[in-house]
């Protein structure tokens, strides 16, 4: 046993010895402590350096609130975690942790110097200094500032662990396993209510669960005692499922929780390959009942912020349940009456305590308690300063003036390893406001608290105000009884005792002899933010509190202000001369406390990330060695390289292939919508530019369609398959969203039309044949059918069958060449794409992909939504005016295309470019510019598509350009990072 | 994240709905003899209010039936849900 280890507790197994290593050092601990408790019982304070001036930090909460001792953990690159709270890691064998932010070491830290120019970098200090010059910004300041930022090390190798969801359901939801919470659980439980308790510490209780005070009592028995009964009945309840080690990260509106849960955390590291590391719950529950508890405040008095300097309940926590001393020469410093609890455990263990009050005087019975005990109290004091550089040895107190507002008398120096601090309580009211809840401001101590009209979810114990216990058990019981309709619980009639506290005093920022601007007297620890910092926001004319807080950073470290809100509230409210209440707070956003990615994604991660859509093709693909695209979720083949030639090489051979004699494509992923009904004519009339009355059955035609704001939104060929009957393809990444442009349509303009739409996407498969041998081909399948012009003309289709199995044939084409599409059921697809391959072979039919695709369209002119067009193109901006019929009445976006805005004639249009140099290929998304000599130079368009035409022998381009249309010939120049490209603005048709 | 009684379905989870802005926005039946000014006030003049507010959802990932709904936008509270050419409550 070390020598800080001072009490045996039941929480603390001595037998069980655990190795752990901090900053390359061996220690020891035991089975059931912390990071933190076993750092403090080798008397450790000293672990870390503060973010902005490299102070020596120490461990200062036992909680979630931890500002300072945020470690890294783990060695390995895929394992090591940054930002972890040493409060939070429970022990195990083989432990790994390191401080942050310092280098070379904790003790020794180059950084440090900060703290030496720290009059120099107040707040704001990186927005006024590296304003200027502009030129110093990329190579010297930013990389500067990349340097000194940040806290730990991420991973560099991809996440091993398992992460997971679960869904529940639930009747009550109570967050939080202290004594009210308890209570809450076992009334709901037991009157049949399925319940779920979710508590983030390893065991139940709270801290009252250590509490072994006579001046506490229930039932005649130490409240400790009296909750270790209620809680082993709790865990015999069936309708109670109790989550340990789970965390509340967010609660949102109606009642939709996530909480996290720690399942491997805890084990060593060989005993972790059992399976999932955490689990996010995500909760709907009926009721919720927060009882989250509070959180101890703490002083802001000048160098409030040394190793040593811990808050007073947490120097209790650590004495009473981890057994551990957090020094032999404490001085306690507080506000209020719970920080006497401290003196007593400390006393009653024959450790040194001297107590601090700023308060006049205090009659309570745990206050007489103390003073039985000895402890002598210095009332109406303060502490002016402190002193020790790694850990603090010695305060010096003032008495203060009647006021407060003043130090008066003589300094009094007074030796310490310890400074506990307490500055009253501070209602964890995050989960109420998260859910959307208001709150109000309570004047005589000083917290905001619930204000609760939402009938879904009550605040009970601390977190809802509530600091003692009487008053704790008494008003859960109530609140619980009326927000249950339960009528009696068996916490009716309990006798409770408690000391009462009388006396209260607050003083937000302590006075001092020094100068304020001399004082280093923090607020927020983990942002290095102090008092004067607030002081100077508001002298540099800041007044909301949200902007202060931004300035000044104060509450937007990893621990979200949780010691720091108040403070800055109470100072601001201070100097400005106003009300607290009347500032409100800032905005609790979730989570509470950090989440790890891995939570969040959980299994959706590498192939589960996005749904993988595949035609029914695909392994031909693959065993064709096709190199495949994204598009949208479907995997298309991109070219089918053979031997090692690269895409362009690919892509020259299957153009030229597909113009010479024969292309095939895998098509099957076009979107597919069939229409029936007997408005079906008139429906593709309103929703496309051009007319559909007059088209034959049997036939296909060319459709675009527009957004109400007139600009192009999709295209694709639609066929008539019978009198009400329409088959429309859309483009393969549109395909979802014009089926609910045009649901939405249907469903709320235009109700009385008789149309109905069915998605066959993934129905059917479609080959896609073109070239000039294409015909001969299709023949050899069908040979009973008659493939001439006049038979079968372009932009019609006709039904046949492959070995007994229905399939249409259209002859359309996207590549300008005489081509054929197959569609057939998609579990027929492979078996007609091998039959069209193999018909194909006296032909040297080429699979080709989407890019060969899109050069061969390029070439003849042919746009693709979304690569010549941005949402900002009209038809007539893409020179496609013959597609949009003047005749009718209306359709989709029609009244906008003579807008002002889209009749201006310096729109930017769809045009072709020309490069002087024919070999010359341009980069899609280059900028275009006519004239470099006037700066800044206007860009005038850019280019949207670019290929090397094989059939042409020479680079082509499509580009909008403003007022292209009216440029043919105009030499242009597309300026890149090493040379201006010339180029000559042609008609986007390449090819006819 | 809201629980959204789908006039068809019953109470869903919000992930199966999509938002489509303002409702009771009615498409001009005569686009064409409308000025600019007019054809924009359709176009894109949206309300964004704090407060209670008509809005257009579909249920998406179920019927995929349009419907409306009046949120307060405040608090996120859903006053009513009712099916598209229903009047919207009065209050």
């Amino acid at each position: 046993m070390t020598k800080y280890r001072v009490n045996k507790t039941k929480y603390i197994d001595q037998t069980k010895t655990v190795s752990f290593n901090f900053d390359g050092k061996s220690y020891h601990g035991f089975e059931g402590d912390t990071l933190a408790s076993a750092l403090l019982s080798n008397g450790v304070h000293l672990v870390g350096r503060s973010f902005k001036y490299h102070r020596p930090r120490g461990i200062m909460s036992c909680g979630s609130e931890e500002p300072n001792a945020i470690c890294q953990i783990h060695e390995d690159t895929d394992l090591t975690e940054p930002n972890v709270r040493a409060t939070e890691i429970e022990l195990y064998e083989g432990l790994k942790a390191s401080s942050q932010n310092c280098w070379p070491s904790v003790n020794f830290d180059i950084g440090g110097i900060n703290n030496f120019i720290s009059q120099f970098i107040p707040a704001g200090f990186y927005y006024k200094t590296f304003m200027w010059p502009k030129s110093f910004w990329k190579k010297i300041y930013e990389p500067l500032i990349r340097m000194s930022a940040g806290l730990g090390k991420s991973p560099t190798k991809p996440d091993p662990e398992l992460y997971d969801h679960k869904h529940v359901h639930c009747d009550v939801l109570i967050i939080g396993g202290g004594i009210s919470g308890i209570i809450a659980s076992k009334i709901a439980a037991k009157n049949n209510l399925k319940t779920i308790l979710i508590e983030d510490k390893n065991i139940l209780g709270g801290s009252t669960i250590y509490q072994k005070n006579e001046n506490y009592k229930i039932n005649n028995n130490y409240s400790s005692e009296w909750l270790d009964q209620e809680i082993a009945e709790l865990k015999k309840l069936d309708n109670l499922t109790i989550k340990t080690r789970t965390s509340l990260a967010a609660y949102h509106s109606y009642n939709y929780l996530l909480a996290k849960e720690n399942i491997s955390d805890h084990l060593p590291l060989d005993k972790r390959n059992v399976g999932i590391r955490q689990r996010l719950w995500k909760i709907r529950a009926d009721k919720v009942i927060v009882a989250a508890g509070a959180i101890e405040r703490p002083l802001v008095f000048n160098n409030n912020d040394r190793p040593g300097i811990m808050l007073s309940n947490s120097v209790k926590k650590y004495l009473d349940f981890y057994g551990v001393s957090c020094g032999f020469n404490n001085v306690i410093f507080t506000n209020n009456d719970s920080a006497y609890e401290t003196a007593v455990s400390l006393k009653e263990k024959g450790i040194s305590v001297e107590m601090i009050d700023i308060r006049k005087k205090s009659n309570s019975k745990i206050v007489k308690n103390a003073e039985q005990l000895g402890v002598k109290i210095n009332w109406n004091s303060t502490v002016v300063n402190t002193f020790g550089l790694r850990k603090i040895n010695s305060v010096e107190i003032m008495n203060l003036s009647e006021d407060g507002s003043n130090v008066v008398g003589d300094k009094n120096k007074i030796n310490c390893d310890c400074l506990a601090i307490s500055g009253g309580w501070t209602p964890m009211v995050h989960m109420h406001t998260q859910s959307g809840g208001k709150l109000d401001f309570r004047e005589i101590d000083q917290t905001f608290i619930p204000n609760e009209i939402d009938k879904n979810h009550i605040n009970i114990g601390s977190c809802n105000g509530d600091f003692e216990i009487e008053e704790i058990i008494n008003n859960t019981n109530k609140k619980v009884k009326n927000f249950l309709k339960v009528s009696e619980t068996e916490f009716d009639n309990i006798s409770v005792l408690n000391s009462k506290e009388l006396d209260k005093r607050n003083i937000w920022l302590l006075p001092n002899f020094i100068s304020e601007g001399k004082c280093k007297s923090f607020i927020d620890f983990q942002n290095d933010s102090t008092a004067n910092d607030i002081k100077l926001a508001l002298r540099e004319g800041f007044k909301s509190i949200e902007h202060v807080k931004r300035y000044t950073t104060t509450g937007m470290a990893t621990d979200q202000g949780k010691l720091s809100n108040m403070h800055a509230l109470g100072i601001i409210a201070d100097t400005a001369g106003v009300k607290i209440g009347t500032l409100g707070t800032t905005t609790f956003r979730p989570p509470f406390t950090p989440l790890t990615f891995g939570s969040i994604v959980g299994r959706s991660v590498g192939n589960f990330f996005d749904i993988t859509r595949k035609t029914s093709i695909h392994e031909w693909h693959i065993q064709n060695r096709a190199k495949f695209e994204n598009v949208g979720q479907w995997k298309r083949p991109w070219y089918y390289p053979i031997n090692d030639e690269g895409l362009h090489n690919a892509v020259q051979r299957e153009s030229k292939a597909a113009r010479d004699s024969a292309g095939i494509l895998d098509a099957s992923t076009l979107g597919k919508i069939d229409i029936q009904g007997t408005d079906a004519s008139e429906f593709l009339n309103r929703v496309y530019t051009n007319a559909w009355s007059k088209l034959g059955i049997g036939k296909c035609r060319y459709g675009l369609m527009l957004n109400e704001d007139g600009m192009v939104y999709d295209d694709g060929v639609t066929t008539r398959l019978g009198e009400n009957h329409y088959l429309m393809t859309t483009t393969t990444g549109g395909a979802a969203n014009v089926l609910s442009k045009l649901e939405d349509y249907l469903q709320t303009e235009w109700p009385e039309l008789d149309v109905y739409l069915t998605s066959v996407t993934d129905h059917y498969s479609t080959a896609s044949i073109c070239g000039p041998n294409s015909k001969k081909i299709l023949k050899k399948i069908f040979p009973d059918k008659d493939f001439s012009d006049d038979a079968f003309p372009h932009m019609s289709y006709q039904n046949d069958k492959i070995d007994e199995i229905n399939c249409r044939i259209m002859r359309i084409s996207f590549t300008g060449e005489l081509s054929y599409e197959i569609n057939i059921e998609s579990k027929y697809g492979k078996s007609l794409w091998e039959k069209c391959i193999e018909a194909g072979k006296e032909f040297k039919i080429t699979p080709y992909g989407t890019e060969t695709m899109h050069l061969l369209r390029a070439e003849k002119g042919f746009i693709i939504v979304g690569q010549d067009t941005d949402g900002t193109m009209t038809p007539i901006d893409l020179q496609m005016d013959w597609i949009v019929s003047k005749k009718k009445y209306d359709f989709i976006g029609k009244r906008s295309l003579y807008r002002s805005d889209t009749i201006r004639e310096d729109r930017k249009q769809l045009v072709g470019l020309l490069t002087d140099d024919p070999n010359e290929i341009l980069e899609e998304g280059a900028q275009i510019v006519s004239d470099m000599s006037k700066k800044p130079i206007e860009m005038i368009g850019h280019v949207t598509s670019s290929y090397f035409s094989p059939n042409l022998n020479k680079s082509i381009a499509l580009a909008v350009v403003k007022s292209g249309k009216k440029m043919y010939g105009q030499k242009l120049i597309v300026p890149m990072e090493n040379k201006n490209i010339n180029v000559t603005v042609s008609d986007s048709v390449f090819s006819r | 994240m809201f629980l959204i009684n789908c006039p068809y379905c019953g109470e869903r989870d919000q992930s199966e709905f999509s938002c489509g802005g303002e409702a009771h926005i009615i498409r001009p039946k005569q686009p064409t003899e409308l000025s600019d000014d007019q054809w924009a006030e359709y176009l894109f003049m949206r309300k964004n209010i704090k407060g209670v507010q008509f809005e257009r959802w579909n249920h998406a990932h179920g019927c995929r039936k349009w419907f409306n709904m009046v949120r307060d936008t405040s608090n996120d509270k859903i006053h009513a849900v009712y099916k598209m050419g229903e009047k919207p409550p009065v209050e």
